[in-house]
């Protein structure tokens, strides 16, 4: 029997790591990408892996989520992640008082934690606020997401899955019914038009999400948010620094080779394919830095820049939504063949997301293949470029 | 956006089998954005047509180099302000060096293919991730792992006179991740790899890789230190003296 076809539109940490499931489950899979592979908004991540203590009070399926694939990712790819730990640190009498909520949520979550005084803390960080009360060690790390994306890719292509960068999806193609059954695309390094045939498509494109689906004429929630972040010229902590809070803005120090990074903000705009950084934004998450790590006040700005996230689930507005992922059938949702939506989640999970999208682009099919990502080691991020020169069509 | 500048993109273009040409973009810009931002803006608002790498957008990937007025940058973290002015042009080439796919985009296959020969790791213990000669105290502590300097963002081999003549030779990137991972590691291998006429010994010691590296790598040094290593070696072997490194491969 001839292989399934999947065209996946969207390679970012969610694209690249579905291809990599779906060739697993014996797929034929196409990638096409409109940029650079992760240059929208998952190479703009600012590399935080998630131990999930930022969500374990207030969103605990996320937690969980960020806690059992951090020791997932942690097996199969080494190659690209800064393992140092995170901590996540009192300041307030509120900040305080918060502590016994997120000591019993992280237990709730099953994520190991290390209460440690204020004196603790400092040795372990000398450069942290010194007004600091306690804190707790969390299992957090940094990564390098392009390079994260690409391990995905490269063992995605070393299965068979073709890339196609700087490809961009312009229509899908539907039959007499509505079903999808393919992408009419634009390669942009040619400017050639042509069309791709496949048994399903998966619009991974995130952020996105909606543009692509109203492609078919459908609806999907997303909403797209952006956040600044910037970076800095130099690296005062070895572990990440968290403000012991409920979840907010510019409450992160993410160090990351000779830089530290600090995230982020949150609003909502209409256009997100540019997203100009604000002043004033940048100038707030420089306080904040230096509230969390005074000595940032003597280093100096090495980059700052926005990235939209896409979030999915309830309808409230910003961070009090869900950080969690959803993967629509779109046969199921609205009576449309051939097309599965993934949007929302985080990098963290993307494993996870690319699984439970790969289940749902198998029932649709009406197959019965497990998953195989949680015990295969990934390539190198490099391979990608010797697995992948395979010619465009 | 506080203050407001206009300046001109001059941007090479290339599709297909096109010969290389140029295309102007006047564009607006805050003059404390990146270049990265106003190639992207010329993108979003003037030609989707354009093709460019980028990624990360804080200089980790090492995606985004381009040649910005005739020399080396990783664009993300270049501000406009400081390679032109108000009224001026930016002059944005692909990097040299590299086969051109499209417009700004570079195949840089090979040189990943090279570092991944090398054994090159991108995380290494705290000690051993800076250069030797420098004094940083945050580099002692041995628990700790981090991602290196080098990110593989080929301006140094883009700025290499000497890559510029033969497409065989390794380039900077490549001995300098050479290098490192010998000092890592003492896998006398990794010598090996590097002695020949495509490694250390085709430099000409021009140093423009250290100058043009945007992330504190100096390339043109760890060449030097690597000829020093490969020449200590040969002298150890001719002498039959028993050396404490190792062959891990």
């Amino acid at each position: 029997m001839d292989k399934p076809q999947a065209i996946i539109i969207g390679a970012g940490f969610t694209g690249c790591a579905l291809a990599h499931d779906l060739a697993l489950r014996n797929f034929a899979v196409t990638v096409v990408e409109r940029g650079e592979l992760t240059s929208g908004t998952s190479g703009r991540t600012h590399g935080l892996l998630h131990s999930g203590g930022r969500y374990c009070v207030n969103d605990q399926e996320a937690a969980i989520e960020c806690i059992d694939e951090n020791i997932l990712l942690r097996k199969i790819t080494k190659q690209c992640i800064e393992f140092n730990g995170g901590l996540f640190i009192a300041l307030t009498d509120a900040d305080e008082a918060y502590a016994d909520t997120f000591a019993a949520g992280a237990e709730a979550c099953h994520i190991p934690i290390e209460r440690l005084t204020a004196a603790e803390t400092l040795r372990l960080e000398p450069a942290v606020n010194p007004n600091v009360r306690l804190s707790f060690r969390v299992p957090d790390g940094a990564f390098d997401p392009l390079r994260l994306a690409l391990a995905f890719a490269a063992t995605a292509a070393k299965n068979g899955a073709k890339f196609y960068a700087y490809t961009q999806a312009e229509n899908l193609i539907r039959d007499g019914q509505g079903n999808v059954t393919g992408v009419e695309v634009w390669d942009r390094t040619t400017g050639k038009h042509y069309s791709l045939r496949g048994d399903i498509v998966i619009n991974a494109t995130g952020a996105w999400a909606g543009e692509v689906a109203k492609m078919a004429g459908l609806h999907v929630a997303v909403v797209p948010t952006p956040g600044v972040m910037v970076a800095y010229n130099a690296r005062l902590i070895q572990r990440v620094i968290n403000r012991l809070a409920p979840p907010g803005d510019g409450d992160i120090i993410i160090p990351q080779r000779r830089m530290m990074c600090i995230g982020t903000t949150s609003f909502e705009v209409a256009d997100i394919d540019y997203i100009p950084v604000f002043d004033d934004q940048v100038e707030w998450m420089h306080r904040s830095a230096i509230e969390l790590v005074p000595g940032v006040q003597q280093t100096r700005e090495r980059g700052a820049w926005m990235s939209a996230r896409p979030l999915v689930g309830r309808a409230e507005k910003g961070r009090s939504m869900s950080r969690t992922f959803v993967a629509i059938d779109h046969k199921e949702t609205d009576g449309i063949g051939g097309l599965v939506t993934i949007t929302g989640g985080k990098a963290t999970t993307c494993r996870g997301m690319a699984e439970k999208t790969a289940d749902t682009v198998c029932k649709n099919l009406g197959l019965n293949i497990p998953c195989q990502t949680k015990e295969i080691p990934l390539e190198s991020y490099r391979a990608f470029y010797r697995y992948s020169q395979e010619s465009r069509p | 956006m506080s203050e407001k500048w206009n300046i001109t993109l001059i941007i090479t273009r290339k599709k297909g089998d096109e010969t290389p040409h140029t295309q102007a973009f006047p564009i607006e810009v805050d003059p404390d954005e990146y270049v990265l931002d106003g190639v992207e803006r010329v993108w979003a608002f003037h030609d989707r047509s354009l093709t460019f790498r980028h990624a990360c957008h804080h200089s980790t990937c090492g995606a985004c180099g381009m040649r910005v007025n005739g020399v080396e940058k990783l664009t993300c973290i270049t501000t406009i302000r400081s390679v032109t002015q108000n009224g001026g042009t930016l002059r944005i080439e692909p990097l040299r060096n590299f086969p051109v796919i499209s417009d700004l985009v570079v195949d840089m296959g090979a040189m990943y293919l090279r570092l991944d020969a090398a054994h090159f790791s991108q995380v290494a213990p705290l000690p051993d991730t800076g250069l030797p000669f420098e004094d940083d105290p945050a580099t002692e502590d041995p628990q700790f792992e981090r991602l290196v300097d080098c990110i593989e963002c080929g301006c140094c081999i883009s700025a290499c006179p000497i890559a510029t003549t033969t497409s065989t030779y390794m380039g900077p990137a490549v001995l300098a991740a050479i290098e490192h991972r010998y000092r890592e590691t003492s896998d006398i291998s990794l010598l090996n790899l590097a002695d020949g006429e495509d490694g250390v010994w085709r430099c000409h010691s021009a140093f423009e890789c250290s100058a043009v590296c945007p992330s504190n790598v100096d390339p043109g040094w760890r060449i030097m230190n690597l000829r020093r290593k490969v020449i200590g070696h040969r002298v150890r072997r001719f002498f039959g003296i028993q050396t404490q490194e190792k062959v891990l491969r």
